[in-house]
């Protein structure tokens, strides 16, 4: 029981229909993702903008419908045939926490109303439950209690994630979905944020997928980390292999694309190119027309995700024997 | 140095004071705001302490006295059957600040209710803004000439064309403002709380759609005032005896060159409420603009 | 001694709110020499990009005074220049780039068109030698098939592809400073690298000084030579840029570097400084930065404490610690 994940996401894909002038055309957001998520665990999703992270967290949690696939929580499948009453059965205990803390709060609504919002919808909680709870929330996130009556342009950017996270788990849930939850705050915030989901975590025994496209804060709070480019997952592994020993060549381009506060740090030579359009994409590999080890046969057939060493999967033809 | 453990969940950082009342602050400082609202305010009072501040009957015909000019005794003179102009000035204040308010409120419900509908309710949409599309195409005054027209010459018929000729645009405020709220992670917050559509709307769209709309009402009151002047100008509005600020003019017309006072006054009235409406509806407009909120 | 190309002494900035003036950027001074490379980093509120909209007149004009302080360009001071010798300053002199790069580029206009309209206005290009030109411009920002890019609209191109626009735009009159503020935070990590690498090589290229203003510690370690360190309106530290990432001086500055997530370490929680950063409008009497210091004492919070000099090119405003350094290595 204690192994059996959580979240079991199988071949999902999402298409977009795209309208233009000349017609409409498919956006291939999503082009068949496979990942676990344990009890306990948090999954780091890094990618760059285009790689189909934030629509499968959106996914999860019931915002967007799938295309295609599989999507089960807790053991109920919310792609399914029966996704909506599926959905209903698990929503209490599934989360999201959003990027822009100035955009995730209604600014017309107090905060007391704003973090109770949930228990509100759900209609679990007599009145001063409700309240007694709202003070709990409060106090968990490191606010003041008399924070309940004000509005959120009284609150810094930092303060107002605290009121984000706060109100996702007013109904304990189990499982949330962060989605760049510290990308838009400043460094000095970002650190206090994301300790603060750690001990969350910790205390709550919460499972995270963590969105983000700072790859050393998905270092800062992961487990297991899965880079996506373009639509796939290309890579998959325990975090500390992901840093250490990245196998797929976009990883690795990753890795070291991203600025070091060190001024003595060498770099590599850094990767060409840009994301190819999801509407068109390229045949065979998705990254061959950047990777500087691609080879004619990842110009014509798309690598799948295979083991490449233990708990670890790349899609790259230069580790599938 | 830096605080490494469990800091950032005990700390409870101290928190700047709350703005208050900062809205309203800023709005008294407002010189549009304060000019306009006087206005409106006195003209207001004036209109619902008539019989107070004249006690004249303002149908009361008197036939020695007619055509008198503005004098101490008739402050504005006197009309072709000897009536006080005056009087029925702050009459026809009542009137006109009905029709006005009552067009303001009744299209105010109405674009709501639609603009949220038509942006909430995606399959509603092309059926209402088509309509809305429909009654755009014809003048305003013409629309609401005709409906008055068709439903008899009253205050309520001249309520109901004019709403009806003034709904399109606030539906289009409402449904512009409506598209861009729903987007807004704060309502994707509530959906994956399972919120119902019903509750989306009520407590995160509507709410946050109200500032553009409270602005176009003040205008909208403002023209409601001027339209119902013209309808009753061109006799579908309010019908003599009963005066309004339209009619008052209408009858003066005739004289214009021998009692230019008839015509004179009621014009300025309007003229003055329709200038401290869109003198409020600006410094509203400026005060709920947040881009125009200062700060960083 | 030589006299650096832009100069900016004891500058102060305030905005127009409500309740009167507060002070945005508080007693700042820098200088950018011949050929340099400095780096402004700070948070939201540091004041970092008001100083640079400042250089170039920028601001407000309506709800923005300068009650004190000198911007010196070349031995001309800026802020008595108004209208004609300003806009020649700016974009052949002096040229900027922002975070945005859609907002700032016109959706109705191709490339070639905006671009063009640099040219004319500056350098009196018109026709076959301006599009020569813009072609010629779009090659050095890497711009691959710069012939028929230079048709495209703004929309056709992607973030990266747009920041590569506008820099051309800058570079078009070759001017002698760059002001880049956050010029690749809208981006992505691997366009990020791309677009650093490409001011590097102009900047070499071009012989051009440049100012980057950016939140990210590890973007101003890769790219300045000299660093300037912001909180709240003030300067609080500035160093060559090894020095400053291996001797950091003041406490602020520690805790900045420190709350950087590394690449490298697997601690088991960031480190943090405690509290937030004030508001423009709270009156925080002496070192700003004092309510958040764990190292504060009594006299930080009295007085406002002066910029002091550490060592060779390093300087903090933080005499406390100053002092405790000072006797460690005396």
């Amino acid at each position: 029981m204690v192994d059996q994940p959580i979240v079991e996401v199988r071949d999902l894909k999402k298409t977009f229909a795209v309208k233009h002038a000349g017609g409409t055309s498919t956006l291939h957001a999503l082009s068949g993702v496979n990942f676990d998520i344990m009890r306990g665990e948090t999954l780091g999703l890094v990618g760059e903008s285009g790689s189909g992270k934030t629509t499968a967290g959106r996914i999860l949690v019931g915002l967007i419908p799938a295309s295609s696939g599989t999507v089960s929580l807790f053991g109920h499948d919310i792609a399914g045939a029966n996704g909506k009453a599926q959905l209903a059965a698990v929503r209490s205990r599934l989360q999201f926490v959003f990027q822009d803390p100035y955009a995730s709060l209604n600014p017309r609504m107090r905060i007391g109303s704003a973090i109770a919002e949930p228990i509100d919808i759900a209609g679990t909680h007599s009145r001063k439950d409700r309240n007694d709870r709202v003070a709990e929330l409060l106090e968990l996130v490191g606010l003041p209690r008399n924070s309940v009556e004000r509005y959120p342009h009284e609150f810094s950017g930092g303060q107002r994630q605290r009121i984000v996270i706060a109100r996702a788990l007013a109904l304990n849930p189990d499982f949330v979905v962060c989605d760049e939850p510290v990308s838009a705050l400043d460094v000095s915030m970002q650190a206090q944020i994301v300790n603060l989901l750690l001990d969350l975590q910790e205390r709550l025994g919460l499972s995270y997928l963590f969105i983000a496209h700072d790859l050393a804060v998905v270092r800062a709070v992961s487990t297991r980390v899965a880079v996506m480019y373009a639509g796939s997952i290309v890579e998959f592994a325990p975090k500390a292999k992901i840093y250490s020993d990245p196998q797929h060549p976009y990883s690795r381009a990753l890795l070291d694309a991203v600025p070091r506060a060190d001024p003595d740090f060498v770099r590599h030579p850094v990767v060409a190119g840009e994301v190819p359009s999801l509407l068109d994409p390229p045949p065979g590999c998705s990254f061959h027309p950047r990777c500087a080890y691609a080879m004619d046969r990842c110009r014509v057939e798309a690598p799948s995700l295979r083991e490449s060493g233990p708990g670890r999967h790349v899609a790259c033809h230069l580790f599938s024997a | 140095m830096t605080d490494t453990g469990l800091g950032s969940l005990t700390t409870v950082h101290a928190i700047a004071a709350p703005r208050g009342y900062g809205a309203w602050r800023r709005l008294l400082r407002h010189r549009s705001f304060v000019i306009g609202s006087s206005i409106i305010l006195l003209l207001t009072l004036a209109a619902v302490l008539a019989p107070l501040i004249s006690p004249v009957d303002p149908s009361a015909m008197r036939v020695r006295f007619r055509f008198r000019p503005p004098s101490q005794a008739f402050w504005f003179g006197t009309d072709m059957f000897g009536r006080d102009v005056f009087t029925r000035v702050l009459y026809g204040a009542r009137v006109s600040l009905f029709v006005g308010f009552a067009v303001c409120v009744v299209s105010g419900l109405c674009s709501a209710i639609l603009g949220v509908i038509a942006a909430q309710f995606r399959r509603l949409d092309g059926a209402i803004m088509r309509l809305m599309d429909a009654l755009m195409s014809f003048p305003a005054i013409l629309l609401a000439l005709g409906i008055a027209a068709a439903l008899g010459p009253r205050v309520s018929s001249v309520i109901i064309a004019l709403t009806v000729a003034y709904i399109p645009a606030g539906v289009r405020i409402v449904r512009a403002a409506a598209l861009t709220v729903r987007e807004m992670d704060f309502v994707q917050a509530a959906q994956v709380s399972g919120a119902s559509s019903l509750r989306i709307v009520l407590r995160h769209i509507l709410p946050n759609c109200l500032s553009p709309l409270l602005v176009h009402l003040t205008f909208i009151f403002a023209y409601a005032m001027l339209a119902e002047a013209a309808l009753s100008f061109l006799g579908v509005g309010i019908q003599p005896p009963i005066a309004s600020w339209g009619n008052i003019i209408a009858e003066g017309r005739d004289y214009a060159t021998e009692a230019w006072w008839v015509m004179l006054f009621p014009g300025i009235a309007i003229s003055l409420a329709a200038l401290s409406l869109n003198l409020l509806g600006d410094a509203l407009g400026d005060m709920l603009d947040p881009r125009l909120k200062g700060g960083e | 001694m030589i006299m650096p190309l832009l100069s900016v002494r004891n500058l102060t900035v305030q905005f127009r709110v409500d309740s009167g003036w507060v002070t945005a950027v508080d007693d700042v001074s820098l200088d950018v020499g011949e050929g340099d490379c400095v780096g402004i980093v700070g948070e939201s509120g540091s004041g970092k990009s008001v100083t640079a909209l400042s250089i170039l007149q920028l601001h407000q004009r309506a709800t923005t005074r300068i009650p004190s302080g000198t911007i010196t360009y070349q031995g001309q001071d800026l802020l008595r220049e108004r209208g004609s010798t300003m806009r020649r300053i700016r974009g052949s002199e002096i040229a900027m780039i922002f975070q945005d790069p859609m907002s700032s580029l016109n959706p109705v206009l191709t490339i070639a068109d905006q671009i063009s309209e640099t040219l004319r206005q500056h350098q009196g290009l018109t026709g076959v030698a301006a599009r020569k030109r813009v072609v010629e411009l779009l090659g050095l920002v890497r711009i691959p098939d710069a012939t028929r890019r230079a048709d495209d609209y703004p929309h056709r191109l992607s973030g990266g592809m747009r920041q590569r626009v506008m820099i051309a735009m800058a570079i078009a009159c070759k001017p002698r400073l760059l002001i880049a503020d956050e010029p690749t935070t809208a981006l992505d990590v691997t366009i990020q690298a791309q677009i650093l690498e490409l001011l590097r090589d102009l900047r070499k290229e071009l012989k051009m000084s440049v100012m980057l203003i950016s939140h990210d510690l590890g973007v101003i370690a890769e790219f300045a030579q000299s660093v300037i360190v912001m909180y709240a309106g003030r300067v609080v530290e500035e160093a060559p840029v090894a020095q400053l990432f291996r001797r950091p001086v003041h406490p602020y500055t520690v805790g900045l570097i420190a709350a950087v997530p590394k690449l490298d370490s697997d601690a088991p929680r960031l480190a943090t400084i405690a509290g937030r950063i004030p508001g423009p409008q709270e009156i925080i009497v002496g070192c700003r930065f004092s309510p958040r210091c764990a190292l504060v004492q009594p006299r930080c919070r009295d007085e406002p404490p002066l910029m002091q000099p550490v060592s060779d090119g390093q300087s903090a405003r933080c005499p406390p610690r100053i002092l405790v350094l000072g006797e460690r290595h005396g």
